[in-house]
């Protein structure tokens, strides 16, 4: 009796665990870039850099259930460190990049005491605030940032001693996309950990998790950290490949952008927030060039239209549609 | 005059504009939990009717207000019947995103009809200049807006205090269920006093044209001094995001002036120390 208790949960972390076709489908599609669309391989490198970071959010908006409106601050914090080391002479770029992802790692952890503790508005409220006094602060210290101009003078080594960032953007692209791989694994490694499960559980009822022994806050400080740390990966991978760094990447609107692509392809999903970056950035892409100034027009519209339609996201619509189809037959 | 005590009378003017632009968001959000990021949207329309109606047709400055406050109250009564009635028992991310996505499209709007660029005003010659009393130089527009925001705070507060309507508001802000149970219609009193806190609103958005001008951009600047005052005023309290208003303007402006370096950064450090000791606001009991 008691090992069929104990074995039940563990075959079930194991069964969700299990590669699924679509999943290697997905991954193997990624590489379609490189054969297809090789004019727009700087737009794929984006687009893995938009998708990294939109993961991070969704480790703790889609499965702790901690809605932020600054999450910008992590990804700026990686930029800026990654950029800075690169200007002060050091352009290797996978020390960089883990550089890059501890500091912002570290500034995760030391916000995370404060977020641990609140709910609702004021959580929203101190996300916001955590945001705006970062890029204030950025935009004060322009001796280090370089303020609105920006950061100049960054340069990144080759990749490996071997692969240089070009203007095509194949190392740029393949770079950002490995970086993307290997997280997204050990992202979807802890989500399928008992660790990911207690966080699912703080998400759907922080009270009553508490009530059966759970640390909820050291959880909830754990898995921000471990979001900071992506996010900071995404903004070092952004500032290497583009070799600049402007004050926007610390910005209101990054970290709305980010909100609306996780939405767009729903939370909780792992996958959803992939493919909402994808589709976000290209459609960008693609609007931009017809009217830039009117862009958030439609995001806005759509950004209506999904919580009015598909609340659960764009993932979330399609597996209704499966499961009802499946019904039917 | 010294200097201080123009920061002081400058950001008390400011903070009274700040005080109309939030107080309606206050109560909404004490009374339904509804999340509405774009609140300030509607101020933002408030600002184009003015304008609209002032430099194309010609109408003096004062008949605009009432006008402003009418259709931006009339908007959240449209949207509140499209959309966001939908929304009151949906959770904070999806009002969240729902009103910024209004946000987004009226900004966009707003760029499409009248450019990027700022809207000016003309304001009818006795507002403009300033007065010299005991020694000191104080500006009229800004003696007018702090009587205006003064006089709507009475008129609010004895509404509150003293009405029929008043009271139920003060009920359903308690305690949104027991309203409810009494057989107090809380919908529609709900909807009333959005369209009177987007009505505010609109008016904050005309006056404020002058003092802090009128962008596309407005909607997203003024909402997060908006989101400040009302989180640290605490929701549904008049008192508090008057008291909360006046301390965002006049540490706002003394901020710019006396160091400027660091001005903006000191707001937001402010506003969220304030809002980590008490979440609920100075004045909130929640």
């Amino acid at each position: 009796m008691a090992s069929t208790t104990i074995a039940e949960p563990r075959a079930y972390l194991q069964a969700q665990m299990r590669w699924r076709w679509g999943e290697i489908a997905f991954w193997l599609a990624t590489l379609l870039p490189f054969i297809v669309t090789p004019d727009y391989l700087l737009l794929a490198s984006q687009v893995a850099i938009a998708a990294l970071f939109v993961l991070s959010l969704d480790l703790i908006l889609g499965f702790a259930g901690i809605v932020s409106l600054g999450h910008a601050a992590y990804f700026g914090t990686g930029a800026y460190t990654a950029g800075l080391i690169s200007k002060w002479g050091w352009g290797e770029p996978l020390t960089g990049l883990v550089t890059a992802a501890l500091a912002a790692g570290l500034f995760g952890y030391v916000t995370s005491f404060i977020i641990a503790r609140f709910r609702h508005l004021p959580l929203i409220m101190i996300t916001l605030g955590i945001g705006l006094l970062l890029q204030e602060s950025a935009n004060s210290a322009s001796w280090l940032t370089g303020g609105f101009d920006g950061l100049q003078g960054i340069h990144t080594w080759p990749i490996l001693g071997r692969f240089r960032f070009d203007l095509y953007g194949y190392s740029a692209y393949g770079y950002a996309l490995a970086a993307l791989f290997v997280i997204f694994l050990g992202a979807r490694r802890l989500i399928h950990s008992p660790f990911g499960l207690a966080l699912r559980g703080i998400r759907d009822n922080g009270q009553r998790m508490r009530a059966i022994g759970a640390p909820t806050h050291s959880h909830i400080r754990t898995i921000y950290t471990i979001a900071a740390m992506i996010a900071g990966a995404a903004g070092a991978i952004l500032a290497q490949t583009t070799e600049t760094v402007s004050l926007e990447v610390l910005g209101f609107q990054r970290s709305a952008d980010v909100l609306v692509m996780l939405i767009l392809g729903g939370t909780g999903r792992l996958y959803g927030g992939l493919l909402g970056a994808v589709v976000y950035m290209v459609a960008r892409d693609q609007f931009s060039g017809l009217n830039p100034q009117y862009w958030y027009f439609w995001i806005g519209l759509l950004l209506i239209a999904v919580v009015v339609v598909l609340p659960n996201g764009l993932l979330g619509g399609l597996s209704l549609l499966t499961w009802r189809a499946k019904a039917q037959s | 005059m010294p200097p201080v005590f123009g920061v002081l009378f400058d950001g008390l003017a400011y903070g009274m504009l700040l005080f109309l632009l939030s107080v309606g968001l206050s109560v909404t959000l004490g009374m339904m939990n509804f999340v509405n990021l774009a609140h300030c949207s509607f101020a933002m329309l408030g600002g184009y009717v003015t304008v609209t109606l002032m430099n194309r047709l010609g109408w003096p400055f004062f008949a605009t207000l009432p006008v402003a406050f009418v259709a931006a109250a009339a908007a959240t009564v449209l949207l509140e019947r499209a959309f966001f009635r939908r929304f009151y028992n949906a959770t904070d991310l999806e009002q969240c995103l729902l009103t910024i996505g209004i946000v987004f499209v009226s900004i966009a709007a707003a760029a499409y009809i009248y450019g990027t660029d700022q809207q000016p005003v003309q304001l009818p010659p006795f507002l403009r200049g300033s007065i010299h009393f005991a020694g000191l130089n104080f500006a009229i527009y800004r003696l007018f807006l702090i009587a205006i925001a003064l006089t709507i705070t009475v008129v609010l507060v004895a509404t509150l205090e003293m009405t029929r309507f008043g009271a139920q508001v003060r009920a359903a802000v308690n305690n949104q269920r027991m309203a409810r149970g009494l057989g107090i219609d809380v919908d529609a009193l709900f909807a009333v006093t959005f369209a009177l806190g987007s009505g505010l609103a609109g008016l904050g958005g005309a006056l404020a044209i002058d003092l802090v001008g009128l962008d596309p951009s407005f909607a997203f600047t003024y909402l997060i001094y908006v989101l400040i005052v009302v989180s640290v005023g605490g929701l549904g309290s008049i008192g508090g995001s008057l008291a909360a208003a006046m301390l965002l303007g006049i540490s706002d402006i003394a901020g710019k002036y006396y160091v400027p370096a660091i001005g903006s950064i000191l707001i937001y450090l402010v506003m969220t120390v304030l809002i980590m000791l008490r979440p609920a606001g100075i004045f909130g009991r929640r």
